[in-house]
């Protein structure tokens, strides 16, 4: 196999896995708190767009960036209050967002379409970036796929050595017990929440102002729901994540790749890949019951009625 | 003096009634009409029109139309509300445009890329395939790596016919060369056509084309510093280094016409395909970088193309296979291009069949 | 200041208010945004949702955009009384129309309408088998069906995008990724005159008053609710999870295989990559704005299916993006699920401020 073909393959699938892997580890946060959020799409598409408009405006990528995980956190407020405070229905809600945020990018976007910016730049490590076949996929990528992998493992060190991880877990497996010892059920929630959000705005941000960069209509075409899959695919463990992100990110590359190669198969059979490859996963985890460890949080998705 | 004033207020009355209300004019897009694709080239022409008639007409059109069963509503609506001649613009209208058809007889339709047609119903279309063999000759010539990249939407003849008249012309300036072939399964797909852009230059591509609705491959030719050619529309303002040239439809003058015929009542139902000769399929102007004798081969090709004495489908051609599918002195008929669903020689893959 | 208290029972009066607050608050809200845009708020608002039903065709055009609806959101109505979160029937309504398609495109030289009914049997039958999955996944392995029906949403859509590129492909038709038309024996017979409406509006509402007479009067209408509202009670009781699931999931699967079916032996007429514009997921939404109630749902789907038509009007007649027929949905869906708050709580003016408790 072709050395350059391995390095290229390397660097795309890191490139294209990191958006998943920011809105997983976002969902993965709300969802640990035993929170629900459905909207993905709906976030990251309005991440995607404010993120897009603040870049072409203001010409800068930077505060495209920012906008984008603004955005995206203000998309989930709007989950949260109903979510949370008012204990709505948690999937009504998030398919609500997603629904809503689709049409409200489109319609602000529609301004738009066709419109472009320059693009962020790698940043190439020098030297490091010239190692064989690892060394632009890890050193010659641009600031946010760098950023995503910081994030990861702030996430994990959040989950698996600090106090307020503790916290986060506990008020998603019971919160009524975590309320009982005074732990702050509903904040927590608020935090996670809208944690989930700025990364899923960041996510889009990405896409439109890094990835391709264009505003289109529905451009994440599905990766919402990937990394709400991808969520349960790392059975909510962090160091899954990762690997779940960039394992996905490949799969779907690797329909062109075999195109590219002159293999004859069906584009839309190997689409469904990363569909087939989730539920495969969900169902062999979920069927695990030996130790009676259910690795999702045992409150996930039901509305928390404190009593007032 | 009572019959002078019934004169003047006869002359009154039709003067008013030629002068009367502007002819209504709907177009139908599938998708946004400023995507800077196709429905682009489509709502450039729509504009042109507006501006060349200005009170004469009054456009309208209803974007991103989904091609199930919404199409037929809208194109239905356009009738129903005074529109006498309806654009539809993608091959997916066809079917609705028919049965709409049917109803409102008085009501004429064009439908772009499709092959139904009926006492009030026309079709016409372009020939990009013209195009796509002219940027081919420059490709074979501008190729470093020999490795060529085509972003591909579905297999449907039109866009075969894209492939195969580009991998001619490059084979003809470059024998050795080869084109790969990536499908996105859609028309309009900015991230997919990104990936499958990157995808096809990690396999050795440096010049790629595009069948897609978006500038994305402009875009990340431009990214990368290779080479690409834009379609449906110039967009080098996307890729102003990338860019060598683009293949664009430019429909305003059919329009016009179209639509000045409804105007004086001699339209009829045609089967149009128009291209390089009539102005319908265009070249973009060249990039700096296409040297002076390659300019110079494109544009004789091209011209003989628009004389007659040159067709993109002339023999020999040799298929995927190695055989002889077009003898030398013949040439592909426009029946035989309807259907077109063979690969030329040169082609790395297959056309895909499901 | 005011202050949220809890009411002692759930007010029946606001869960009958609540969507009528939420359809008022949309409006106005509506009415903002178009004013906002520079357009007259209520000759938008007009356009939007009267302008499309000025005639005949309008009314039985909203016919056609209901039907689908009201059948999938009768079917999902069905799963979510048990809170069986199906959020498949989108993939359900693909394959029941794939299933019954290729039925119908297998035996084209077939000259009678039994031909229809064959059809119309196995589209219920795919969409049963496809959430037939899910069930089997969530009752075998426990595995969490919001997720698997997703997934199997995009399944069914790049299984339809094969079908129509490979096996269904029209070998009259250039070479495009449509079917052959559906024959005059397999198409669905029109209701009034030749518009589009056709006998399935009549499938739905009958689906309407069968689920309806099926949730309130009989013993599996019961135990549904009951899984419902309580998990543990129904294995007290003695009923069976797993039963009740596989039952729930195979009506709203074959009630939206119907409805894909009768999308494309009706107006559609063929196998095309799109059938269906988010009918499973809007669906959703009529379930909750019809407060999971018949008469409910039935004006929900009505309400939405204007939606809907109504973005259509506004492009041609205003030149406003269709992409507000989502925000309206979505508005709606979001003041719902707000305005339902207050049937479990009740504001109040405080007499001293309390933020303790969060």
């Amino acid at each position: 196999m072709d050395i350059d073909l391995i390095q290229n393959v390397l660097y795309a699938t890191i490139r294209n896995g990191t958006p998943l892997m920011l809105v997983a580890l976002g969902e993965m946060v709300c969802e640990k708190s035993g929170v629900l959020n459905l909207g993905q799409e709906g976030m990251m598409l309005m991440g995607a767009v404010v993120g897009f408009i603040a870049a072409v405006t203001t010409g800068s990528s930077t505060l495209g960036i920012l906008a984008a995980t603004g955005a995206g956190m203000l998309a989930s407020a709007l989950f949260a209050f109903l979510a949370l405070t008012l204990a709505a229905n948690q999937v009504a809600t998030g398919l609500a967002l997603t629904i809503f945020g689709t049409g409200l990018s489109a319609f602000v976007g529609s301004a738009y379409v066709g419109k472009t910016l320059e693009g962020l730049q790698a940043i190439n490590i020098p030297y490091l970036v010239d190692i064989p076949v690892i060394g632009k996929a890890l050193f010659g990528q641009d600031i946010l796929v760098y950023l995503s992998i910081a994030l990861f493992f702030a996430i994990l060190w959040l989950f698996n050595r600090s106090r307020l991880g503790l916290v986060i877990r506990a008020v998603g497996e019971n919160p009524e017990a975590a309320n009982a010892v005074g732990l702050p059920v509903l904040k927590t929630r608020y935090l996670a929440v809208l944690f989930g959000g700025a990364m899923a705005g960041l996510a889009g941000g990405y896409l439109s102002i890094v990835y391709t960069p264009l505003w289109s209509e529905g451009m994440t075409s599905g990766k919402g729901w990937i990394a709400l899959a991808l969520v349960v695919f790392a059975s909510w463990k962090a160091e899954r994540i990762l690997l779940g992100a960039y394992l996905f990110g490949f799969a779907s590359i690797l329909h062109l790749i075999m195109q590219g190669s002159g293999y004859d198969l069906s584009p839309n059979l190997l689409s469904m890949l990363p569909y087939l490859a989730t539920i495969v996963v969900l169902v062999i985890l979920s069927s695990h019951k030996s130790q009676s460890i259910w690795f999702a949080p045992k409150s996930l998705g039901q509305p928390y009625r404190p009593q007032l | 003096m009572h019959r002078s004033l019934l004169v003047f207020i006869l002359a009154l009355v039709c003067c008013n009634s030629v002068s009367a209300e502007p002819l209504k004019v709907g177009f139908v897009y599938l998708s946004p009409a400023q995507d800077a694709g196709w429905t682009y080239s489509h709502e450039k022409a729509r504009q042109y029109v507006q501006q060349q008639l200005g009170d004469k007409v009054k456009t309208t059109y209803v974007e991103n139309v989904n091609e199930g069963s919404d199409a037929e509503r809208v194109i239905y609506k356009l009738a129903a509300s005074g529109n006498k001649l309806i654009f539809t613009t993608s091959f997916g209208f066809m079917n609705p445009t028919f049965k709409v058809a049917k109803r409102f007889k008085k009501v004429k339709f064009e439908h772009a890329t499709g092959y139904k047609t009926a006492s009030n119903m026309g079709v016409y279309n372009a020939r990009p395939y013209q195009g796509r063999y002219l940027t081919g000759l420059i490709a074979g010539k501008m190729t470093k790596t020999n490795v060529l990249g085509y972003i591909a939407t579905f297999p449907i003849p039109e866009v075969i016919r894209g492939i195969n008249a580009f991998t001619k012309g490059v084979r003809e300036t470059n024998p050795k060369a080869i084109v790969k072939v990536v499908w996105l399964s859609s028309w309009y797909d900015p991230a997919k056509e990104r990936e499958a852009a990157e995808t096809l230059i990690l396999q050795g591509a440096d010049i790629l084309s595009t069948h897609a609705d978006s500038p994305t491959t402009v875009q990340t030719a431009e990214e990368k510093g290779i080479y690409a050619f834009g379609y449906h529309s110039d967009m080098s303002k996307y890729g102003p280094h990338a860019q060598l040239t683009a293949v664009v439809h430019n429909w305003d003058h059919l329009y016009l016409n179209m639509v000045k015929a409804v105007l004086d009542n001699s339209w009829k139902p045609e089967n149009l395909w128009y291209g390089l000769k009539q102005g319908v399929t265009q070249l973009a102007p060249f990039n700096a970088a296409v040297p002076k004798n390659v300019q110079a081969l494109v544009n004789q090709a091209k011209q003989q193309i628009i004389d007659g004495k040159k067709r993109v489908f002339d023999g020999p051609i040799y298929n995927q296979q190695g055989q002889l599918a077009v003898a030398a002195g013949e040439t592909v008929s426009d029946k035989d291009l309807l259907v077109m669903d063979w690969y030329v020689q040169g082609i790395e893959g297959k056309i895909p069949s499901n | 200041m005011l202050k949220l208290e809890k009411r002692q029972y759930d007010s029946r009066r606001m869960a009958l208010l609540s969507p009528l607050i939420a359809i008022l608050l949309t409006l106005i809200t509506g009415a903002l945004l178009f004013s906002l845009l520079g357009h007259d708020p209520f000759n938008a608002l007009y356009t939007f949702f009267l302008a499309p039903l000025s005639d005949l065709y309008g009314w039985t055009e909203l016919g056609v955009k209901v039907t689908p609806l009201l059948l999938c959101a009768t079917g999902l109505n069905m799963c979510y009384q048990a809170k069986i979160w199906n959020i498949g029937a989108e993939g359900q309504f693909i394959i029941g129309a794939l299933a019954g398609g290729w039925v119908g495109l297998s035996f084209p030289d077939v000259e009678t309408y039994w031909m229809l009914a064959l059809v119309l049997v196995f589209g219920v039958l795919g969409g049963m088998l496809w959430a037939g999955l899910a069930a089997w996944m969530r009752t075998h392995f426990n595995a969490n069906e919001i997720l698997t029906t997703i997934m199997l949403n995009y399944i069914a859509l790049y299984t339809l995008l094969y079908a129509v590129h490979g096996p269904l492909k029209d070998p009259a038709g250039y070479n495009f990724p449509e079917s052959a038309q559906f024959g005059q024996y397999i198409t669905l017979p029109p209701l009034i005159g030749d518009y589009r409406m056709n006998i399935s509006v009549l499938f739905a509402l009958l689906a309407l008053v069968i689920c309806w007479t099926l949730l309130s009067r009989t013993l599996l209408g019961f135990q549904i609710k009951v899984l419902g509202e309580d998990r543990a009670a129904t294995a007290f009781a003695g009923f069976s999870e797993k039963r009740i699931t596989w039952w729930v999931m195979l009506i709203s699967g074959g009630l939206a295989g119907l409805a894909g079916i009768s999308e494309v032996a009706g107006p559609i007429g063929q196998l095309v990559p799109q059938i269906s514009p988010g009918y499973g997921y809007t669906a959703i939404i009529v379930v909750f704005l019809g407060r999971m109630s018949p008469i409910g749902i039935l004006f929900a789907s009505i309400l939405l299916g204007m939606t809907y038509m109504g973005g259509e009007m506004i492009q041609m007649d205003l030149n406003l993006p269709k992409s507000i027929t989502g925000l309206f949905q979505g508005m709606l869906l979001f003041f719902l699920l707000a305005s339902d708050f207050l049937i479990s709580y009740r504001i109040i003016p405080a007499n001293k401020l309390s933020w303790a408790r969060t």
